[in-house]
């Protein structure tokens, strides 16, 4: 997630105060991690020499947290181009299993028992999600969802790759 | 072999065959008193036929199953059904409402089998029923119900006798995920709160996510997914 645009979006709606961007940011996204100071102060900083944030006014006191900022045009932009690009698919846990499996199949290792130690291991983790699901907000449940439908995807593709597991051995053995 | 301790339900070595098919090849399956297993894997591989077996509603070829202390193979039928009656619940993918009662005649069914009066087994189908989110639709019939709605009066109608097992076959297979969720939401919620354990077939990974462990039926034999991690 891009931090520098999510900080960026919420001023849209007016300026705020560096503790108050962190505030709004860690209710509203930062369930598992809420942001470190440094790293809005870091963010702020990059925005501002970017032209996409300029500062508004400082209140009284010191340190960086008592900067008020406000959104640029080039800002606003900036946001919308963002929301507008769609993300990348990973296919970043596909590749590294595949290699898994290969390498297993290669040194006459089993590989089925890889995929259902990760089967395993991804029923684990949809349960910690749905059981989060249940007890939260309408914003965690999103969230659960989301993870819980690519997890799920996941374990699709293990369960394809365990019935073709003979194929892939006599492909790679050969 | 025995049954693990404190199991509710234990089943070792079974093994069905349907003329060349085997169905199941030597499975085994465990419970404990108000847990939720899930039973996964492909389609044709046995899940059902493991389900019927532990339900009392197939004899295996052979292997055992215990339930509560008691081998459930050597009972006679007319012990097999009357501890099906009174200590298991079902919920199966489709059609199991009697078209013709209202939805609260057939939540109140089981209990008026078990010779229930009239009234005070229609006073409990309605709580159930409140319990699943459905006692608005008591007066009417499955016929003028939705599947998701259909599927939680029957979710109600399992739990009625207060069940100490329930079985469910693809309980959410023919519902979108919004209402497969609810039903899940709703069932086990209100198994766990009635202590009953589940055994939920299920080729869904997000329905498996409700329970509590799962195995994996492959060609007729289990695996126990707990041992993996
Ligand atoms: N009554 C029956 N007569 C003959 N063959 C049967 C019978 N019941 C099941 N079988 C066969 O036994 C095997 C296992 O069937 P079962 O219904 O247990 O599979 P399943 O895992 O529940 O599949 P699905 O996910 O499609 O419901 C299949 O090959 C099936 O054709
Ligand atoms: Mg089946």
């Amino acid at each position: 997630m891009s931090i520098g645009h999510t900080l960026l979006g919420l001023l849209e709606s007016g300026p705020r105060h560096g503790y108050d961007l962190k505030r709004a940011f860690d209710e509203k996204f930062g369930h598992d991690r809420p942001l470190h100071y440094g790293q809005v102060y870091s963010t702020m900083s990059r925005l501002l020499k970017n032209g996409l944030v300029v500062v508004d006014g400082i209140e009284a006191g010191d340190g960086p947290e008592r900067k008020r900022y406000a959104i640029t045009e080039a800002g606003v932009t900036d946001v919308e181009r963002w929301l507008a690009t769609p993300e990348k698919p990973e296919p970043y846990l596909q590749s590294t299993l595949y290699t898994k499996l290969v390498l297993a199949l290669l040194t006459h290792r089993d590989a089925a028992d890889i995929l259902d130690t990760q089967r395993a291991e991804h029923l684990r983790n949809m349960r910690v999600l749905t059981d989060r699901k249940r007890k939260g907000d309408l914003a965690d449940q999103l969230i659960c969802d989301h993870a819980l439908f690519h997890l799920e995807a996941d374990l699709r593709w293990l369960e394809l790759t365990a019935a073709r597991l003979d194929r892939l051995r006599e492909a790679v053995t050969r | 072999m025995t049954a693990p301790p404190g199991s509710l339900l234990a089943a070792h070595g079974l093994r069905k065959t349907y003329g060349p098919t085997t169905a199941l090849d030597g499975a085994e399956f465990s419970i404990h008193p108000g847990e939720v297993v899930a039973v996964m894997g492909p389609s044709g591989s046995g899940k059902s036929t493991l389900l019927h077996c532990l339900a009392g509603i197939v004899t295996p070829d052979s292997g055992s199953i215990t339930y509560d202390g008691r081998e459930l193979t050597t009972m006679s039928d007319a012990e097999r059904s009357a501890l099906r009656r009174s200590e298991f619940g079902f919920v199966f993918q489709f059609g199991q409402l009697v078209p013709e009662l209202t939805c609260v005649e057939n939540v109140a069914l089981p209990l008026r089998l078990n010779g229930t009066a009239r009234k005070e087994a229609e006073r409990a189908a309605l709580a159930w029923m409140e319990r699943l989110e459905v006692d608005d639709l008591a007066r009417k019939r499955p016929g003028e119900v939705s599947g998701g709605q259909g599927q939680r009066v029957a979710v109600a109608r399992a739990l009625v006798t207060n069940p100490r097992l329930l079985f469910a076959d693809e309980p959410t297979g023919a519902l979108d995920s919004l209402n497969g969720e609810r039903v899940m939401e709703l069932l086990t919620d209100a198994a766990r709160s009635a202590n009953a354990a589940v055994v939920l077939v299920t080729h869904e990974a997000r329905v498996a996510a409700y329970s509590d462990r799962e195995i994996v039926v492959r060609d007729g034999k289990s695996r126990d997914m707990e041992r993996l991690v």
